[in-house]
């Protein structure tokens, strides 16, 4: 039986602040069972996203992607995101509405709502550290998580979601 | 085998076309192409931003975290640095050779990389370009404009993809950041249970696999004036091959042939890779250029991939995929094929091999053994090599006695395919390009050619707004006087 909120960490920890995904997904993990809260959320920490993560979303309720953010306005942002072709065309790895779109085209049916939590970075060097700012932003988005967590419901979360523009 | 188009005599006098980053191509890759006022060609480059700071990541560190650590070097092939350095530090810690479990589990984790890699690069790299044509709409050229037209063939793709990774999951330990091979042997055997789960599904796999290489056949016979010519260059090729010749993507000794096919040299020992290959340095460049010693600079570059793996060895030791090779070499008519094109062909008869060689693993029962970890006389300096989904991949230590890294070298297989890809770029744009007014269609046809080798950049940096695709046009002033940007 899946649980019902999938969370997607993305991110290399040593490049610079492209921690910020795995770091978010280490102290979530212990949050998440401090609070007892662990059974209800599936916990996927990756480098990147790619086609296969479509298959997690597989009966879920609700799906995250928390990732870093270059040029991003800071601290974080939190939006809904919709399923998007055009988004694809990057490079070996994918932005999170193209994994929404492999969904839909493979599996035939809307994926679960779906929300980016991106945690503006601001280097990316192999062998940095997590830089002073991306710390900041990090606090400043885990408290969201925090309360995001607590209230796992679409109804809740697009209360907390800026509009997307355009 | 010639440099011409590398460099232009007045470069001043000419304007410059860029396509930064090159997209679908894992990392920063850029393309300049210099052309005059008539679209005449004039230079053409493939600059790759290297993996910078490799050695420094490297060095210092205690011998024993290396291969957990340079997984980290890329997001995409994170298994193949995990197995080189892990056999590099075999040497380190005087295991010569490894227990039956060790060997087969890394074998395991090393053959469910190539086809969960190779899986990625067809269905969702490539396919796009196969099945719409070069001039596509760019919508379309993607994952998911495959699965709005061919929905199964999609389905598979991501069903392939996630094979793989459950391969690497059960071996490696984890989905990322595994730890399943350590200096000297493996942490971790198979339980019966993870065997069987794999067992459920590998017959569709390798079913998969065949209808894949059907595939590219068909699409690469039905259209041989384009396949057999697109991009092509003649150059030597460079892979390890295992015991007589077979295929082998996880150990044997080096084998490099000519543009006949001819032996150049055979049954090196990696450990002795210096003395048979050198890297030069060119300014324009951050990426290397290797080359053998023994023909030099000029004549001695290389391929290696598929396409010269396929080509190199004598033989395959499963059915299915030896059936296929066999057919590869009969329309090749007797001697080597060169057609960039043609790595698509020999990627699928490599994935059904590695689909194949996983289900005879896993019927063997070696995979389920408590004998992990094998150690002797430590050593100083150790190479590890293997065949990595993109091409031969070399990691080289050496190790002070206070089990400190003190070198690290690496030659990763997009470098040695460096000169390849610049070649097969300027045979695109004097084809294509040249002379004609440049369009997205046109600049899609180099892109082409770069995706078929599948290179490998420098990766893992991927945050979200970060990969735009970036088109400019320059005149002789260096003003901008075109663009196009996409994200």
């Amino acid at each position: 039986m899946s649980a019902p909120v999938v969370i997607f960490a993305v991110g290399n920890p040593s490049r610079g602040d492209d921690a910020l995904g795995p770091e978010c997904h280490g102290q979530l993990e212990k949050w998440l069972e401090n609070e007892n809260l662990a059974d209800q959320f599936e916990l996927i920490e990756d480098f990147q996203l790619q086609i296969e993560h479509a298959l997690d979303l597989q009966g879920r309720q609700l799906a995250l992607f928390i990732d870093a953010g270059a040029n991003t306005p800071g601290p974080f942002t939190f939006q809904r995101i919709a399923p998007a072709t055009g988004a694809a065309y990057t490079t070996h790895e994918l932005p999170p509405e193209a994994v929404l779109q492999v969904y839909l085209q493979t599996e035939g049916e809307e994926p679960p709502p779906a929300f980016v939590l991106c945690i503006r970075g601001e280097t990316f060097e192999l062998g940095e550290a997590l830089s002073a700012a991306a710390s900041r932003h990090l606090d400043a988005a885990f408290s969201l998580l925090n309360s995001l967590c607590r209230q796992p419901s679409l109804a809740a979360w697009e209360r907390v979601a800026t509009p997307v523009s355009g | 085998m010639t440099y011409q188009l590398e460099t232009a005599a007045h470069p001043e006098t000419l304007r410059r076309v860029a396509i930064d980053p090159v997209s679908r191509v894992e990392g920063h890759g850029k393309v300049t192409i210099l052309l005059d006022d008539q679209n005449k060609v004039h230079q053409v480059r493939l600059h790759i931003v290297e993996f910078r700071g490799f050695e420094k990541f490297i060095q210092g560190r205690p011998y024993w975290e290396v291969p957990v650590m340079v997984q980290r070097l890329c997001g995409i092939c994170p298994v193949s640095h995990h197995l080189a350095a892990s056999k590099a530090l075999d040497v380190i810690v005087g295991a010569k050779k490894l227990t039956a479990t060790a060997e087969k589990m890394r074998r395991l984790m090393h053959y469910g990389q190539m086809l969960q890699s190779h899986a990625l690069h067809f269905f969702h790299l490539c396919s796009p370009d196969l099945l719409f044509g070069f001039d596509s709409d760019v919508t379309k050229r993607n994952i998911v404009g495959v699965a709005m037209a061919h929905p199964e063939t999609a389905k598979r793709g991501v069903l392939l993809r996630r094979f793989g990774q459950e391969v690497i999951r059960v071996t490696a330990g984890k989905r990322v950041h595994g730890t399943g091979a350590i200096p000297g042997g493996v942490n971790k055997a198979l339980t019966i249970a993870e065997r069987d789960e794999l067992l459920k599904d590998i017959y569709h796999i390798i079913q998969w696999s065949r209808d894949a290489v059907q595939l590219i056949q068909k699409v690469h016979t039905q259209d041989p004036g384009l396949y057999n010519s697109f991009g092509i260059f003649r150059s030597n090729f460079m892979s390890i091959v295992g015991n007589n010749g077979d295929l082998d993507f996880y150990h044997g000794t080096l084998r490099a042939r000519d543009d006949n096919g001819k032996i150049i040299f055979d049954h090196v020992d990696y450990q002795q890779y210096h003395q048979y290959i050198e890297e030069e340095v060119r300014p324009w460049s951050y990426m290397k250029f290797p080359y053998f010693k023994s023909i030099g600079k000029e004549h001695g570059w290389y391929k290696v991939g598929p396409l010269a793996r396929v080509q190199n060895c004598c033989q395959i030791s499963t059915p299915f995929a030896e059936h296929e090779r066999k057919e590869f070499v009969d329309y090749a008519g007797g001697s080597p094929m060169h057609a960039p094109l043609a790595y698509h062909w020999t990627r699928m008869i490599e994935m059904l091999h590695a689909a194949e060689v996983i289900k005879e693993l896993l019927h063997d029962d070696d995979l389920l053994g408590s004998d992990l970890l094998v150690q002797g006389e430590r050593q100083m300096e150790g190479v590890g090599v293997i065949e990595a989904p993109r091409g031969t991949l070399f990691h080289h230590y050496r190790v002070d006695e206070n089990d400190l890294v003190t070198m690290a070298n690496l030659i990763v297989s997009t470098t040695n395919n460096n000169q390849a890809m610049n070649e097969a770029i300027r045979h695109v744009a004097r084809r294509y390009l040249h002379g004609h007014e440049v369009t997205e269609g046109l600049l899609n046809h180099i892109e082409v050619a770069i995706r078929a080798f599948d290179p490998c950049l420098s990766c893992a940096t991927h945050a979200l707004g970060k990969m735009p695709l970036e088109v400019e046009l320059v005149d002789p002033e260096g003003r901008i006087v075109h663009s196009l940007s996409r994200s």
